[in-house]
């Protein structure tokens, strides 16, 4: 589904990534893993259409996608969490969702000047899609709270159900767990695994929490320094003996 | 010849305004390399150097004073006094309390200052613009007696000569003073110099402090080349001088001073070839071009976004 | 300790004595083409060594002070209040509007002809502040040049009246039109620029319009401005005394009543009124509509929004064109309601002025906006003698609110939306 070639990109002197590559399928959870200044949100930078990468291909669903601006490529169902959440701070959580579906809704000025009754009929579906989505993550309740007031792992629960209702193909978590207590983090695993069985939603994942990594991860990739270091089962990744040395540093 | 001494005459008037335009903009520059908010009043700032200026020369020649060297230093160091207290004071009062909070807030406040201080002068010296008298006359001409002559006033030399200098003790101390080096490092990384002890909201007032000193050094010069000051004089070569700080790359101290003379002798030369009418036209299209084709300036480094 | 605040206080004094006496205590005044310098008045000089005392001792007494303030804040009985329960609040707020629509339609006809004048000035306020309350609040996009798109409503009237004799009524949503066309022009390319370049770039293209309304003299008319601004009409009646425009019938005439001059004040203020509920009802629409959620949510991270497929340029196009269009609305109106405009009515502080009315009455709050817009217009009427004072007040105030009440007076307050649970 989502095919990764070759994947560089430069800034100035600095060659952040070089030569990754990644593939996912349909249905599939797939890691990326690395210690921190790997390169990883870099490469989703490149994914997500906020870099134009310096060379190497990306295709997804069978077409190039590499340099399409990047409101584009989240069109095409390919949509992005942030390291750092990013939500939409000063308006309630159901907006948040809301103006996430504003494609899905009646652009028409007009049509929504006069509330014709085809918008009223889509503004209805979208808050339907909303609220079941709000049920999903448990946030129904704190649906007219500024979503800047929810509480931390609430954030997060709430940016991941803001990629749903877009209705994506592929998604793409960067560190989901971070910041999130053992608990939440076992809450998240269930979560991610049910987008992948209940909704074919894959996934590509950053993340550096281990234990969730090998959990649910269908394949993982290993980059250190921007470069493709292994990729394999999560078996075979814990037997890798180059992974453990970047991890670990060699004896 | 005469095409040639035309043009000579027009690149000389350009490079005059153009180097006072300068000294605005390092004011804008410093600024925005620091803590990166636009400075709106510092238009305002230089106006009143200029007032100020004007006063003490004023006053110095009802009580008798005639040197003229002495005349101008006095003005000079009375109207840097005072702009560099106001530019302090503003920063203290506007700005700090702003700093850090979304984007529009500081820049909001920044338009708020800038319109009370128009109308505080306003208010308290009028509207009308005054006379400021030329202290410095004459100058050389070259070009024959009857054809086309090229002069350049004593004026126009006064104002090169004076920039230059401010410029190269600026320059001196940026690079070698204790607190120059605490600015570099503040504009590198605010927080950072922040946990290594630097006071970073003294190097802040520092730099509004250092602008505003510029200013009124402009501001004096400015305000005898054309003979005529304002309440408003300040805003329209506050756009231009920000102009030229973006047009170098803001952010960039010789940035400032190449965007100050390219856009003072763009301004020259559709005053001279064109009509006076279009040059503010001229200068702000000059920046809406630079802004949407290279808005890193002509020195200034590319920004990454980080996400 | 108290040395040093004693040290701070009476440098921050004599900062205060060097800013305020030059420019306040001497005076430049031109006779001739001498120039002399006098003292002011004794009640200046009072004025600035109150001053000096006043910073002295509030730096030294700062913690204190403070201290106390926040004492008279707590001391607040609304401040425990709970907010009201969403739904009760928006029917307030629309119970607020509607009277504030009902009261402005009766009250005409009870007014003097001056107040009716004045409130006509203040709906075209309105709009305007409507209209950048859009660009600035809800999208947030600081645009310092908006006057330019009034402009171009006012001209784009006065200048199809005079070269096509084209009538208010077809003028109106033509000024609209190409104001928006404005906005659209200029938003494309600039749009993609930080939020600070944007104001220095629209505070240019605000100038360069105004120039070139001032030196396209053939056109235009240059500083002269452009005259004879026909009034609007009623079903083809005029409200003058006489028929000026061939197979118009007059307003008295075809209803038998006696000549009188207030009628067309009161029917350009009724217009006024009719345009500016409109503006007032489709932003209020719109705000809830997808567009307005993605202005919203372009404002609160840009970076989030794209990454949603909202593409920039287009979400801040929408309303950069939107708001130009309320502008020329408000030109058309106010270009017949002065009947000659020039290009003195189109400068930057203008421009100011409407934004210090979006920022006081708090951004993207439109009840604040119509507050705030008919306190900035009134209140110098009222204190005449305070009214060369309203810049500098505007200044201070904008610089204040931004201090202690960013989100303006009146906040805006977000809409809870209803959710079937199932």
């Amino acid at each position: 589904m989502l095919d990764v070639r070759n994947l560089s990109m430069r800034f100035g002197g600095l060659l952040a990534v070089d030569g990754v590559s990644l593939d996912v399928k349909e249905k599939e959870i797939v890691s990326i893993i690395g210690p921190n200044g790997a390169g990883k949100t870099t490469v989703f930078n490149c994914l997500s259409g906020f870099y134009q990468p310096s060379g190497g291909t990306i295709s997804f669903e069978g077409k190039e996608i590499q340099g399409i601006p990047d409101y584009k490529i989240s069109r095409l169902g390919l949509v992005r969490t942030f390291q750092h959440v990013r939500l939409f701070n000063s308006m309630t959580v159901v907006e948040n969702l809301l103006v996430a579906q504003h494609r899905h809704l009646n652009t028409n000025l007009f049509a929504g000047l006069i509330k014709t009754p085809a918008y009223r009929k889509k503004e209805e579906k979208s808050l339907e899609r909303a609220a079941y989505w709000l049920k999903q993550v448990g946030l129904l309740d704190l649906a007219n709270r500024e979503a800047g007031n929810l509480a931390y792992g609430q954030q997060r629960r709430l940016e991941i159900a803001r990629c749903m209702v877009t209705e994506p193909r592929l998604l793409m978590l960067d560190e989901p767990a971070a910041g999130l207590n053992p608990n939440e983090t076992r809450e998240l695993n269930q979560l991610i695994i049910r987008l992948k069985e209940d909704y074919c939603v894959s996934v590509v994942l950053i993340e550096h929490d281990m234990s969730l990594v090998m959990d649910i991860s269908d394949r993982i990739n290993v980059i250190n320094q921007g470069r493709p270091l292994a990729s394999g089962t999560p078996d075979e990744i814990r037997q890798n003996d180059d992974v453990i040395k970047a991890y670990l540093g060699e004896e | 010849m005469h095409d040639v001494l035309y043009f000579l005459q027009q690149l000389i008037n350009g490079l005059t305004v153009g180097s006072a335009y300068a000294l605005i903009a390092i004011g804008y520059t410093m600024v925005y390399g620091i803590i990166g908010m636009i400075n709106f009043a510092h238009g305002e700032i230089y106006m009143i150097g200029a007032y100020i200026s004007l006063i003490v020369i004023t006053g110095l020649a009802t009580l008798g004073s005639a040197w003229l060297p002495l005349v101008l230093l006095v003005a000079l160091i009375c109207a840097v006094i005072v702009s560099s207290s106001m530019g302090w004071a503003v920063e203290r009062v506007a700005y700090r309390p702003v700093r850090g909070q979304h984007r529009l807030i500081p820049l909001i406040s920044a338009i708020g200052m800038s319109i009370f201080l128009q109308n505080y002068v306003h208010l308290a010296q009028g509207s009308r613009n005054i006379g400021f008298p030329s202290l410095i006359q004459g100058g050389i001409t070259m070009g024959a007696e009857d054809g086309f002559q090229t002069s350049i006033s004593y004026m126009q030399i006064t104002i090169f000569v004076v920039t230059l200098v401010c410029m190269t003790a600026l320059s001196m101390f940026i690079s070698k003073s204790r607190l120059g080096r605490a600015c570099r490092a503040v504009s590198q990384d605010l927080k950072m110099s922040n946990l290594l002890g630097i006071d970073t909201n003294r190097i802040i007032a520092a730099t509004f402090v250092i602008g505003a000193a510029l200013a009124a050094v402009a501001g004096l010069l400015l305000g005898m080349y054309y003979g005529s000051i304002d309440p408003l004089f300040g805003f329209i070569a506050g756009l231009k001088a920000f102009t030229a700080a973006v047009l170098g790359g803001i952010g960039s101290i010789p940035g400032a001073m190449l965007g100050g003379l390219i856009l003072g002798v763009a301004e020259a030369m559709t005053s001279g070839y064109l009509s006076g009418e279009y040059k503010d036209v001229v200068s702000f299209g000059l920046l809406i071009l630079i802004l949407l084709f290279r808005p890193t300036g002509l020195l200034g480094k590319p920004e990454v976004e980080k996400i | 300790m108290v040395a040093q605040n004693i040290k701070h206080a009476l440098f921050c004094a004599v900062i205060t004595l060097i800013i305020s006496y030059p420019i306040l205590g001497l005076d430049l005044i031109a006779e001739g083409i001498q120039i002399k310098l006098s003292g002011a008045d004794t009640s200046t000089y009072i004025g600035i060594a109150a001053a000096v005392l006043i910073v002295f001792l509030f730096q030294l007494f700062r913690p204190a002070i403070t201290g106390s303030l926040s004492a008279i804040g707590a001391a607040n009985p609304l401040r425990d209040r709970k907010p009201l329960p969403q739904d009760k609040r928006v029917r307030l707020e629309r119970a607020a509007l509607i009277l504030i629509v009902i009261g402005a339609l009766l009250w005409p006809f009870f007014a003097s002809r001056g107040s009716v004048d004045l409130a006509t000035l203040v709906l075209i306020y309105i709009m305007l502040g409507l209209g950048l309350n859009v660009v600035v609040g809800l999208a947030g996009l600081l645009d310092l040049g908006y006057v330019a798109f009034y402009a171009v409503g006012a001209y784009t009237f006065a200048l199809l009246s005079q070269y096509y004799d084209i009538s208010f009524w077809v003028a109106l949503p033509l000024g609209a039109l190409l104001a928006a066309a404005f906005g659209f022009l200029l938003g494309f390319p600039v749009l993609r620029l930080r939020g600070d370049y944007l104001a220095i770039v629209t505070l240019g293209f605000g100038e360069i319009i105004r120039i070139l309304l001032n030196n396209l003299t053939s056109l235009t008319g240059g500083p002269n401005g452009v005259g004879g601004i026909p009034d609007p009409t009623l079903f083809g009646m005029e409200f003058g005394r006489r028929i000026k425009t061939e197979g118009n019938t007059s307003f008295h005439e075809v209803f038998n009543i006696p000549y009188n001059s207030d009628h067309k004040v009161i029917f350009l203020y009724l217009i006024a009124l009719l345009l500016a509920v409109v503006t007032l009802v489709v932003i209020r629409r719109l705000v809830r509509m997808p567009v307005g959620r993605s202005w919203e949510a372009l404002r609160e991270d840009e970076i989030a929004a794209r990454s949603l497929g909202m593409s920039r340029t287009g979400v801040k196009l929408s309303a950069f064109t939107i708001g130009a269009f309320f502008a020329g609305f408000a030109g058309t109106v106010f270009a017949s309601k002065q009947g000659f405009i020039s290009p003195e009515s189109f400068v930057f502080l203008e421009s100011a002025i409407i934004l210090a009315i979006v920022v006081l009455g708090g951004m993207g709050s439109q009840l604040g906006v119509i507050l705030a817009a008919i306190a900035v217009t009134v209140l110098p009427e009222l204190a005449r003698e305070f009214s060369e004072y309203r810049m500098l007040i505007f200044g201070a105030a904008m610089v204040l609110m931004m201090i202690w009440r960013p989100q303006g007076l009146l906040p805006m307050s977000r809409v809870h939306i209803q959710l079937k649970q199932e």
